[in-house]
């Protein structure tokens, strides 16, 4: 039997529907507006704008490769540093804590508050503090014993990929590790004691039947990882120099996508302002794509368990 | 058999090898909670000295000049906020509703799923977006485009919150609700909401911690000056486009009151943070304060 809906549920479905419409629309809107705002780049370079690797706006010749090559340089750099550390905090709080759960939980929470700092504070204690340590402690020495290999062979200085990289891998360790805590979790424990019943020693246990299976939940943590670090702008802006460069060595300035709209949207104009809204467009695009993928693969992964991200 | 009699069958190599990796677990663990020690231990040792009423009541002055103070970011930051939070908390909360309350609906799968890719949004890009659609339109910049700004940050996160945490009311209450003859908008605002809380007020916490700490979408919508704002559509400086400016200025004493205002931040932020977790409790420890 169908009851007819009573008025204050329409209203409340109405005034809610709308809500949640706004959110579609700030998304839609989001992309409308930047390829509105890139449009005349966009007529003007074509394809030319990905693979072009000079910037010079006087002469109005802009090729946004410089840029691209950054993010992607100190995104692997964040990643490749950043996705076993956190795999190590996530298998030590649900495998090696798994009977300390108060324990595992401060942990989980200190960890976390890494996320609750504001990144210009990375910035800031990236400026003064950590990029003369790695200067002095970690690429002088690279440079002199390994500076034949092209990534050490530059002089070691205080603004670099390597130091924005590491900076950044601090920023995701928060987003990685919580999510694989999550996705370890849900891993049933009729996994592991079928190990353990075998003679299995806790880490082949780990290794053989708790990561196997939670494989694509840590690849969606990756992924979550990588978003972060691609579109994080402030303490990036603040260590790497602000100089569009294509090289492999580690140690020089260089620039990336975001950084470049913060030093250079303001003294923009025309078709100059135009390409760093494409810059944003591109920006736009790979994140759209990164958490899309990511959240597909977590909803696969976890559809009993929904994992909060 | 005892578990020694057990242990004895394993090989050495095999523990040798379930040794190191206890010990490289252990390793990433230290070296994750480091700079967090670090970071928080630099910022209370350099920036507590420079902290004093003088330094939280006072204007900036010009270079050099002693006696300068953050009182414009600090009512700056404070205002954008405050309105974003206006902004955001209506849509957000009504978003998350609807997203817990009207789950079986097609709205509310495909909002909820852009709603989760929005929360791992670069903030930049919505700052640039603000940005096209108000700064260029005004020809200023301005604290309403700020506040614009931070609220487009905060949407998604109270949506997300909200709407996980009215999931976790159990059903029997609804139904208990509608067994009573109660209309349905009344059960939701009145049962679902009241019992759904707590999980409302950590979202709304954790949305206004993450636009007090946002930078980057500031710096595109909000400007920057050193003067208390007396208008909405004039610029104004925020406490985190203040640090950034002062970090990269190459000046001793514009340096150390940097590290003063990071420490202010880092204060506001523990506090949002933490009452989240303390004042709150343990019940919501399903909570995350990391939105990826």
């Amino acid at each position: 039997m169908q009851f007819k809906p009573l008025r204050g549920d329409t209203i409340l479905t109405i005034v809610l529907a709308a809500a949640a419409l706004s959110i579609i629309g700030l998304l839609v809107g989001l992309a409308v507006e930047l390829y509105l705002g890139a449009a005349s780049a966009i007529y003007k370079f074509g394809t030319a704008f990905l693979i072009g690797s000079e910037w010079n706006t006087n002469k109005d010749i802009l090729g946004a490769l410089p840029f691209i090559y950054g993010t992607l340089l100190t995104s692997a750099i964040a990643i490749l540093i950043g996705l076993p550390i956190s795999l190590g905090v996530a298998i030590f709080i649900s495998e090696k804590l798994n009977n300390h759960q108060t324990i595992g939980y401060l942990l989980g929470t200190m960890v976390d508050l890494l996320a609750a700092v504001p990144s210009v504070i990375y910035g800031l204690w990236g400026i003064f503090v950590l990029a003369p340590l790695l200067r002095d402690y970690v690429e002088t020495p690279l440079h002199n014993s390994l500076g034949f290999i092209p990534l050490f062979s530059g002089t070691p200085s205080t603004s670099s990929f390597l130091t924005a990289g590491i900076i950044l891998a601090i920023m995701i360790i928060p987003t990685m590790s919580a999510v694989s805590r999550d996705v370890l979790k849900a891993v049933p424990n009729s996994q592991r004691e079928a190990m353990y019943s075998l003679g299995a020693t806790e880490w082949e246990v780990t290794q053989k039947s708790v990561l196997p299976y939670a494989r694509s939940g840590i690849f969606g943590a990756f992924v979550l990882g990588l978003g972060r670090a691609v579109g994080e702008t402030m303490a990036v802006t603040m260590v790497i120099g602000n100089i569009p460069s294509i090289t492999a060595n580690l140690f020089s300035s260089g620039q990336t996508l975001s950084s470049l709209i913060a030093n250079e949207f303001g003294e923009s104009y025309g078709l100059y302002r135009s390409a760093i809204i494409e810059i944003g467009l591109i920006l736009f695009l790979v994140a759209l794509l990164i958490n899309v993928f990511a959240r597909l693969l977590l909803w696969r992964m976890t559809r009993g368990t929904r994992v909060k991200v | 058999m005892t578990k020694s009699n057990l242990t004895t069958n394993i090989s050495t190599r095999r523990k040798i090898v379930n040794n190191l990796m206890t010990i490289l677990v252990i390793v990433a663990v230290v070296l994750a909670v480091i700079p967090l020690i670090y970071i928080l231990a630099d910022v209370f040792i350099q920036g507590g000295p420079v902290i004093n009423l003088t330094f939280l009541t006072h204007l900036p002055t010009a270079i050099d000049v002693p006696g300068g103070g953050i009182a414009n970011a600090l009512v700056g930051s404070f205002i954008m906020v405050g309105l974003a939070a206006l902004i955001s908390i209506p849509i957000g909360v009504g978003a998350g509703i609807f997203f817990s309350e009207w789950s079986s609906s097609k709205l509310s799968t495909v909002s909820g799923f852009m709603n989760d890719v929005l929360t791992g949004f670069p903030s930049m890009v919505l700052g640039l977006f603000v940005f096209v659609i108000i700064v260029i339109a005004t020809k200023e910049f301005s604290a309403f485009a700020g506040a614009v700004a931070l609220s487009f940050v905060m949407i998604p996160i109270i949506a997300r919150t909200t709407g996980e945490s009215l999931k976790l009311v159990p059903m029997t209450l609804r139904e208990a609700s509608m067994a009573l003859g109660i209309p349905r908008w009344k059960t939701v605002l009145s049962v679902v909401i009241s019992t759904g809380k707590d999980g409302l007020l950590t979202g709304i916490l954790l949305a206004v911690a993450r636009a007090t700490g946002e930078t980057a979408p500031l710096l595109l919508t909000a400007g920057y000056s050193n003067y208390v704002l007396s208008g909405l559509f004039q610029q104004t400086g925020s406490l985190t486009v203040l640090i950034f400016n002062y970090a990269t200025s190459s000046n001793a004493s514009w340096e150390a009151q940097a590290w003063g205002a990071a420490l202010v931040l880092v204060l506001i932020m523990l506090a949002l943070n933490l009452s989240v977790r303390l004042v709150i409790g343990r019940k919501l420890t399903e909570t995350r304060m990391v939105y990826a």
